[in-house]
């Protein structure tokens, strides 16, 4: 809401600097968003008061050697005489008449002025300086709006009001500072200069002042001559009209438009501008009918028949229904109540007789028509935030009244004033115990109806400690003790309230385990060297496709009805595909990626309108395994191996043991580099997820580089149910003794196949066991491998003795043979 | 010449033979030619036998003494020339030291992750907890129950995405606050006491710019009991700044407007790029809104199952976003969500 402070002191006095108001204003939860000044010493463009003046142009002749420019001869000074080379083309008309018989106000700038420049397109400030202009002398400039920063018309010079006072600085003539507020939903109130002054006059002790315009009227009287109906009571509380005659359609007066322009509306007539200003003043949105486009003079508020049209003041045509809510006259449609006005009674260039409408409608109905039409207006923002239905018989006073004034009207005496359903009138017993209970200050009812009367609650001091509060007409947003509480906080000042340290009881303490875990799953994994990133929750079916086909499957899937774009329309089933996409970008810049997301995915149940939301934990790792340096100039390419790492290191961290890897046939993975993580559960085996290198198909799907993509996405919720904590295991004071094994098996014999036989046989004195060798060669014969493995044995109780160690041995070679079928290494 | 004339000579000539010595095989030899078994004292010692009785210990006692004083400066010469051996060995095995170290790779946690850590971690010490919330809701539990009806013109605060449902079915959303965390919270606590903090995603119908996104994360905290009021939310978020943003950090309260909320209150924190002055961050404003907050309308009260007349409370929300964007000066959020590594190996 902007408010232009000349204005407002129609209302209020301002007595605080400006800056002290806006931080008043700010703190009270008017939030001042901008101030802008308007010629003043703080504006963009100071008008100084001696040079840049309201002038009269007494004269205007041709430039003796230029076509397109002319001479004014200006009195900026009682008697002073200024020639002035112009070329403004609104001036063209007065060439030759001699001494005007109606000298024209203007705005006069003398040299040393500083103004915009008017011929280029941005704001460029020139100072005026003299010099010939095509032979005559130049050092002084009839003004345009642009150049004077008032808008960027810059057609012709500006012309003022005839009763501009000659000599006055236009600093002093109009001059002003705009303060812009953001209003809050439950401010209504204060989108009127009415209402902010008396919220001012409130915070700064100031009185308020309500216009009371009178209004000369004759003719027939209103109620005689029009008839309204109210035939939807419960949605139009109060409907009131009054009548007009004889109007003259002209521009408004440039006071008005001022003001308007101010306030951030464009002038277009006196009619429409005097609506306009009064919905500004007083808050009060009305409506101008052309009197004699409505049928019968009946007004009729009713529900819109099935299939009924109306065409609005904007040119569109809206199909209707019994929900939406319409003027009418007679016959047909006038306009959609409290949102927009149709063209078939619209005031025109031949209108004469208007009927001015001021009435109040049930919030929820406007907001629903004016979203269902996408007809958001000044007016239909008030409506459905509240409008004051005690302020209808004055707007329509001051409708009246500036009808007669600046468009020569002739008022009707009388208002039609139909009240259709009784405006209920809330009354709030406040006491200090509930204050204190939720603002935690004791305050006295003296006290609190100190605070509460400046804006305008009617407050009656029953006891020393309780009150009965009337809440005025244009407080719509206050029906609870608590609303008064922040009313009574807001006066106080919410930065004088204490602050304190909660004293109420502590609630019961617990600890959230799983996201802890959590939060330890995110640190081992960017302690592994993955960083982590956030993508985003929505997708696409073609992003979920270019993991997997066969996942595009639409009614698997979350399904947004208003999606932003087609890229985020769909709730994404997994992290992969989002996070291969960052993935892939990360490839094309730095020729590596190390990426991890945690987060939730979004599953459709067939028995809930919600979905599950089950977390995951995807990785994605591709390109050099260390960053390249001096020390290490082409480090190796992840593959496999590397996120198989991450996983066991997870699993280890998590001490999970109840748990395998296998191989997996996963189609986003490339065969024979894919493997599972299964889980033992009390109800079975459960895969938890797949991890390997992505298929060569769905890398290139991705746009990535031809290198190994190394991917994994898990069930991080069922994994994390796995966890448990480190057990001791004693420490051994012995001796430990080495074996080393060398074990030729088909290739097709897993290595964990044979590690469990080992395990098998090999019992309880064995530490641990450790791979160091995988060889694969000619000598070996076609499809054969070793596998080296470093066994250590240790017992808890005493040194193992040689013997000892060289029977186990013996007796792990004899059992891996036979279950296995490995041979040892000759 | 006597015997201890002599010996005079030989630590005379030990001694500077001795200084002359700079390898360590030269002063092994030295030490064998005086000192040793065979050594030129050892040899003269052999000729004591001959002195008379009473010349003995005297002349013993001095040959103790030379001997010692030889011993000790071939320690000494022996440590000199260690040293020096050393000296030269670490000069050839010596590195520059402004070469760059062999960085492990170590990866960093997402920023949002870190400052939402910060937020739950400083709630938890005046004991909020954690607790978690569904991302899709319910309109009813992101609006109607949060005291915002449909056709109340509060909506326009959240633009909304809503999910596709079967004709006729209840509406579903992506929630636009943690705010339905409150509902949720409160039901499964009243009528005891509660307080928790909800972070989470949350999503708004946006178009995405360098200041706002379609999705963000949220904290939100609630305290509910029998004794809460408006100056406990005060002492309660003026402690949280003061632990994010120092002590003495000055805070502002401005009445606001939230439909769950009343009285409600925006936060401000003095803007701690220009002290207050005004700048760029800021909006020449001094101050920057950290946080939305205020005491739990009485209605939202009861739809979480608590007496309005017999318990308050209070509720706060904030944007880890936002904290993020301005402790670290980030000045575009769509890198947040982009999974770029030149944006997330930025943090710690």
């Amino acid at each position: 809401m902007r408010i232009p402070l000349s204005w407002l002191r129609e209302y209020v006095d301002v007595t605080i600097p400006i800056d002290e108001l806006a931080e008043r204003l700010t703190r009270s939860g008017l939030e001042v968003e901008t101030i802008e000044h308007i010629g003043g010493a703080q504006a963009e463009l100071p008008w100084d008061p001696t040079l840049v003046l309201v002038c009269n142009i007494l004269e205007v002749s041709q430039h003796p050697n230029a076509d397109r420019l002319v001479l004014a001869t200006v009195e900026y000074t009682l008697g002073s005489n200024h020639t002035v080379v112009t070329g403004a083309p609104n001036l063209y008309q007065y060439k030759g008449l001699g001494r005007l018989t109606h000298p024209l106000k203007s705005v006069f700038a003398r040299e040393g002025a500083v103004l915009y420049d008017g011929h280029v397109a941005e704001k460029v400030k020139v100072t005026l300086k003299g010099k010939p202009v095509r032979g005559v002398m130049s050092d002084a400039m009839l003004c345009s709006e642009k150049e004077l920063g008032l808008s960027e018309e810059h057609e012709g010079i500006l012309i003022l009001p005839d009763d501009a006072p000659v000599g006055m600085s236009l600093l002093e003539y109009i001059g002003d500072t705009v303060v812009d507020i953001d209003v809050l939903p439950n401010m209504a109130r204060t989108l009127s200069l009415v209402g902010m002054a008396r919220e001012i006059a409130a915070l700064t002790g100031q009185s308020f002042r309500l216009p009371n315009p009178t209004v000369a009227s004759s003719g027939a009287n209103a109620n005689d001559t029009i008839k309204v109906s109210i035939a939807a009571p419960e949605l139009c509380p109060r409907f009131t009209a009054s009548v007009v005659r004889n109007v003259t359609i002209k521009p408004s007066p440039f006071w008005m438009q001022r003001r308007l322009i101010m306030a951030g509306m464009r002038p277009i007539n006196n009619i429409v501008d005097i609506s306009n200003y009064v919905m500004l003043e007083l808050g009060t949105p009305n409506h101008t009918f052309d009197a004699d486009c409505v049928a019968e003079a009946h007004i009729v508020v009713r529900n819109a028949n099935v299939d009924e049209q109306i065409k609005t003041l904007d040119g569109r045509t809206h199909m209707l229904n019994p929900s939406h809510l319409l003027v009418c006259d007679t016959t047909q449609p006038l306009s959609v109540a409290g949102v927009m006005g149709g063209e078939s009674s619209e005031v025109s260039d031949r209108t004469k007789n208007v009927l001015v409408e001021a009435a109040v409608w049930e919030p929820t109905i406007i907001r629903r028509m004016s979203t269902a039409f996408k007809l958001r207006s000044e007016a239909s923002k008030r409506f459905e935030r509240g409008v004051d239905p005690e302020m209808l018989e004055l707007a329509q006073r001051r409708l009246c009244q500036l009808l007669h004034d600046y468009a020569d009207g002739v008022v009707a005496p009388g208002l039609v004033d139909v009240r259709s359903a009784p405006i209920r009138q809330i009354s709030i017993t406040l006491t200090s115990a509930e204050v204190k209970r939720i603002l935690g200050l004791d305050f006295t009812a003296t006290k609190l109806c100190d605070l509460l009367t400046p804006l305008g609650f009617g407050c009656t001091v029953n006891t020393s400690d309780s009150l009965a509060v009337i809440v005025p007409s244009y407080r719509r947003d206050v029906s609870h003790t608590a609303d008064l509480c922040e009313e009574v906080a807001r006066m106080f000042g919410y930065d004088n309230l204490p602050s304190t340290i909660m004293a109420d009881e502590l609630p019961a303490q617990r600890t959230n385990l799983a996201l802890e875990h959590e939060h330890f799953v995110r640190d081992v994994l960017s302690g592994a060297g993955l960083n982590e990133a956030i993508t985003y929750s929505l997708t696409s079916l073609a992003s979920a496709a270019n993991l997997d086909p066969a996942e595009a499957e639409a009614t698997n899937y979350l399904r947004l009805a208003n999606p932003l774009s087609s890229e985020r329309e769909y709730m994404r089933r997994a992290i992969l595909p989002t996070l291969l996409e960052s993935a892939a970008g990360n490839l094309r810049e730095r020729g590596s990626t190390r990426l991890f997301e945690i987060g939730r995915v979004y599953h459709r149940r067939a028995d809930a309108i919600l979905p599950a939301e089950p977390l995951r934990v995807a990785i994605v790792m591709a390109g050099q395994r260390t960053n390249a340096s001096w020390h290490d100039a082409s480090p190796e390419a992840i593959d496999f191996f590397d996120i198989k790492g991450v996983v066991e290191l997870l699993c280890e961290r998590l001490q999970i043991s109840t748990i395998r890897i296998a191989p997996s046939d996963a189609d986003s993975l490339q065969p024979g580099r894919a493997a599972q993580l299964i889980a033992r559960t009390a109800i079975g085996e459960v895969v938890i997820g797949h991890f390997g290198e992505l298929h060569p198909l769905a890398r290139e799907r991705f746009a990535m580089p031809a290198v190994r993509v190394a991917v994994a996405e898990f069930a991080l919720d069922t994994l994390l149910e796995l966890a448990n904590v480190p057990r001791y295991t004693s420490i051994s004071r012995y001796p430990a003794s080495s074996q080393d094994l060398a074990l030729v098996a088909p290739v097709m014999v897993s290595a964990e196949t044979i590690a469990a036989s080992i395990r098998k046989y090999a019992g309880a004195a064995l530490n641990s066991i450790e791979l160091f060798d995988v060889y694969t060669g000619a000598n070996l014969g076609a499809g054969m491998r070793s596998l080296a493995y470093r066994l250590t044995f240790r017992s808890n109780e005493r040194t193992l003795g040689d013997d000892e160690i060289t029977k186990l041995r013996a007796k792990i070679i004899r059992g891996v043979e036979h279950e296995t079928g490995a041979k040892l290494r000759s | 010449m006597t015997i201890i004339d002599q010996l005079a000579d030989i630590e005379q000539a030990a001694l500077t033979a001795l200084m002359k010595i700079d390898t360590s095989e030269a002063i092994g030899e030295w030490k064998s030619n005086y000192l040793g078994k065979q050594g030129a004292i050892a040899k003269l010692s052999r000729e004591l036998g001959t002195l008379p009785g009473d010349q003995r210990p005297a002349a013993g006692q001095r040959f103790n003494a030379v001997r010692a004083a030889l011993d000790e400066a071939f320690a000494s010469r022996e440590a000199t020339i260690s040293s020096a051996a050393q000296h030269q060995a670490f000069g050839q095995d010596a590195v520059d030291v402004t070469l760059p170290g062999r960085l492990p790779v170590v990866g960093r946690l997402h920023p949002s992750t870190r400052v939402l850590r910060m937020i739950t971690d400083i709630f938890a010490d005046m004991g909020f907890q954690v607790w978690e919330s569904p991302e899709v809701e319910t309109d009813t539990l992101n609006f109607g129950l949060l005291n915002i009806p449909e056709d109340h013109p509060a909506r326009d605060m959240w633009d909304t995405f809503y999910v596709e449902t079967a004709p006729g079915a209840e509406k579903v959303l992506l929630r636009t606050h943690t705010s339905p965390g409150q509902i949720h919270a409160m039901r499964a606590h009243a009528p005891h006491p509660v307080r928790v903090i909800l972070p989470g995603k949350c999503y708004r119908y946006e178009q995405v710019t360098t200041r706002h996104e379609m999705m963000f994360h949220q904290v939100e905290g609630i305290a509910v009991g029998q004794h809460i009021t408006f100056s406990d939310l005060k002492g309660t978020l003026i402690g949280f700044a003061e632990r994010l943003y120092g002590v003495g950090t000055k805070t502002r309260f401005r009445p606001s407007y939230f439909p769950f909320t009343e009285p409600s209150v925006e936060l401000d924190v003095e803007c701690f790029l220009c002290k207050g002055k005004g700048c760029r961050i800021c909006k020449q404003s001094g101050w920057l809104e950290v946080s939305g907050a205020g005491m739990i309308h009485p209605i939202v009260l009861r739809n979480g199952g608590y007496d309005p007349d017999v318990f308050s409370g209070f509720a706060f929300g904030m944007g880890p976003e936002r904290i993020t964007m301005l402790r670290h000066g980030i000045d575009d959020i769509r890198w947040f969500f982009s999974g770029d590594e030149r944006f997330l190996q930025q943090f710690v």
